[in-house]
């Protein structure tokens, strides 16, 4: 498979005039509904999923890159404009660049993250277009007890790193599972949990979940919390930096790159890790470490890189794989089983046309976004004044719009108020969102391999350890199980690395 | 976030104020004895080519929900508690206003009701408008009209740009 040759298809079928179009109109709408206050991109994914199902395949993908990098570039513009961001992942970026904001600089964090985001996604998407074929080639090795390893090792490692409380992670698991199991057993065909309800014999569609969790819930949750002094949004001009200001960003943003692809295309990788240890290269490394908590524009740079890099490390095992790491790429996933496209190894082979179409519209894209973005970061900002009554109402229409569009089934919207409100208390009790809509796709998926791993060696246990890679894999699903109680046997100094968490909240503070 | 549980009826027990998590745990609790109720109906025949069979994975399941929810007790009783979530919007010292979220899940379920009998455009501005009211929106002629223009506009851009005809209802052939 000659990879380049293959990306040169790609940007043929990408580059149609149709193609283009829908790239554009995925950038643009990604960025508008990703600046909104509290749509980060996997809820701005899951709320414009249904708008692409009208489209082909490919066409579909190709405005869903716009999207996710839309999605992703909106949220950094919000946490610098406005500070206080919903998503994780920008928390980060809020640091520095909410300071740099207040102190007049705006335009040059607005810039930096632009152009940051743009070097990291082209490096990024680099990456992927000679990393994923290598995968590739050693996924179709792998049989049914190696996947089911690596994705028993995703979820648990989505559950037991990420977020507060190891316990509470599990708590939505479990749950995150039960969704999973609705719907006809796909071996006898026995209906499971559908309670005699013929519209759950199919089983909860994921998208429809994820809309109920992610923007229902959230929508429930600040009608619940609703601050009534709205966040100070501060006014922007056109971005621009000066040559100070390119002279200390492009190093932040090779670096940052360089931290985010990896940990994008591990398991519970995600961007959250990378982008703080980005903030803390860069506050060692930086030459003017006296303006850090000020608005240093490093502290811009770096994270902004780190993140958008990490966007596209995590499309490397949900291409070659059929993995998702996040919850943007598990509703991705969705969105590929939702036109029957099988993720994974065979996808390269079987739809060559639609994935080097997509990872063409990928560097499209990320062009697009920095040629679109920097002048209308104003118009941009102006969208973060609209008043929160109706942003919300909005939320609410939209989420109930695109899950009733799939079906035109009323039925879906019951599903979408109970999931809506199980979304909501689990933000009130801490429950992270994140291993629910993990669980809810892998599970079915890895009890089909289970099950096949238990008839390839005729029902023996140790046909789930047959494979080297699954033996591997379980050695690290034991170390991320046992890691707290190992931690508890280390000197206490050894261990204050391991909590960025902690030391996060601090850099907040100081 | 301690100020989020600081009311709490008189007639409760005062071991349960301030341990709202335990609906949570009944919650879990209840979700893992339905997942194991329903796999002990499941037919599970030994097949060669099944030999795990479908009851399995509900197994699993149920027992991890119950397991769950017992160790959350034990946390909660315990003085544990789960960090409410922060966000853009979200004011954490106020206590929850139901005076907000009842109207909205109102909205919502006359949607629900609405939506097959008076078709999208009127249902759906139902949905924008009471969720907008409920939220604290009180110019009525303004908002009226968005909720209006908002179940219009998506109407025909389903109908034009996606194909998805959404039902009409009561205006049909008005539309």
């Amino acid at each position: 498979m000659d990879v380049l040759s293959s990306l040169m298809d790609g940007f043929a079928t990408a580059a149609t005039p149709g193609n283009l179009l829908w790239a554009l109109v995925g950038v643009l709408l990604g960025t508008a509904v990703g600046v909104l206050p509290g749509l980060g991109p996997a809820m701005t994914v899951a709320l414009l999923l249904p708008a692409t199902y009208a489209l082909e395949p490919t066409s579909a993908f190709i405005m869903f890159a716009g999207i996710y990098y839309g999605g992703m570039y909106g949220g950094s513009t919000t946490s610098i404009l406005l500070n206080t961001p919903g998503e994780s992942s920008s928390v980060v970026t809020a640091i520095e660049g909410n300071k740099m904001a207040k102190a007049g600089r705006a335009a040059q964090a607005l810039a930096t993250a632009a152009i940051g985001s743009f070097v990291a996604g082209t490096i990024g998407t680099m990456l992927l277009v000679f990393t994923a074929p290598v995968m590739v080639d050693f996924a179709v090795s792998l049989g049914s007890p190696s996947y089911l390893a690596i994705m028993v090792l995703a979820l648990l490692a989505v559950t037991a790193v990420l977020g507060r409380s190891r316990l509470r992670g599990f708590c939505a698991l479990a749950l995150g599972l039960t969704v999973g199991l609705v719907g006809l057993d796909p071996a006898t065909a026995q209906p499971r949990l559908t309670f005699g309800q013929a519209q759950l014999a199919d089983g909860l569609d994921v998208v429809v979940v994820a809309v109920a969790i992610f923007a229902v819930g959230e929508a429930l949750w600040v009608a619940a919390h609703l601050r009534r002094t709205s966040g100070q949004v501060i006014p922007v001009g056109q971005p621009w930096m000066g040559k100070e200001d390119w002279k200390r960003s492009w190093k932040p943003w090779l670096r940052g790159t360089a931290l985010g692809f990896p940990f994008g295309a591990l398991p519970a990788g995600g961007a959250e890790i990378p982008t703080f240890l980005s903030y803390v290269t860069e506050k060692r490394l930086t030459k003017h470490p006296e303006e850090f908590g000020k608005g240093a524009i490093e502290g811009v740079a770096g994270p902004e890189a780190a993140n958008n890099a990490s966007a596209a490390g995590t499309l490397v095992p949900l291409l070659s794989l059929g993995l998702p790491t996040n919850a943007t790429a598990a509703v991705m996933l969705a969105a590929f089983s939702h036109y029957n496209i099988q993720t994974g190894p065979l996808l390269f082979d079987k739809e060559p046309q639609l994935v080097w179409g997509l990872i063409a519209s990928l560097f499209i894209g990320n062009l697009l976004l920095v040629l679109i973005n920097l002048p209308l970061a104003p118009a941009w900002s102006r969208l973060l004044q609209i008043p929160r009554p109706y942003l919300y109402a909005g939320i609410v229409f939209f989420a109930s719009l695109g899950a009733y569009a799939v079906n035109l089934q009323s039925f879906d919207l019951t599903i979408l108020l109970v999931l809506g409100v199980l979304g909501f208390a689990m933000r009130r009790f801490g429950l992270p969102v994140l291993p629910l809509i993990l669980g809810a796709i892998l599970g079915p998926r890895i009890e089909e391999q289970l099950r096949r791993s238990f008839q390839l060696s005729n029902g023996d246990v140790s046909g789930l350890v047959n494979e080297p890679v699954a033996v591997v894999v379980y050695a690290i699903v034991a170390l991320v199980l046992a890691w707290p109680l190992v931690r508890r046997l280390l000197p206490r100094g050894a261990v204050v690395a391991e909590q960025p968490e902690r030391e996060r909240e601090a850099a907040g503070v100081g | 976030m301690s100020t989020l549980s600081s009311r709490a009826p008189g007639w409760l027990p005062k071991w349960l104020h301030g341990r709202a998590e335990l609906g949570m745990v009944a919650l879990l609790g209840a979700a893992g004895g339905l997942v194991l109720l329903d796999a002990t109906r499941l037919d599970a025949p030994y097949s060669q080519a099944d030999p795990l069979g479908p009851r399995a994975l509900p197994i699993v399941v149920g027992t991890m929900l119950v397991v769950c929810a017992v160790a959350l007790a034990v946390d909660v009783l315990r003085g544990g508690h789960g960090e409410a979530e922060e966000g853009e919007d979200v004011d954490l010292t106020s206590p929850t206003e139901w005076r907000v979220v009842l109207p909205l899940l109102a909205a919502f379920v006359a949607n629900i009701v609405l939506i097959d009998r008076l078709g999208w455009v009127l249902s759906g501005a139902i949905l924008f408008w009471g969720t907008s009211w409920a939220l604290g929106s009180r110019r009525y002629l303004r908002d009226v009209a968005i909720s209006l223009a908002m179940s219009l506009a998506t109407f025909y851009g389903f109908y034009s740009g996606l194909g998805i005809h959404l039902p009409a209802g009561v205006l049909e052939g008005v539309l």
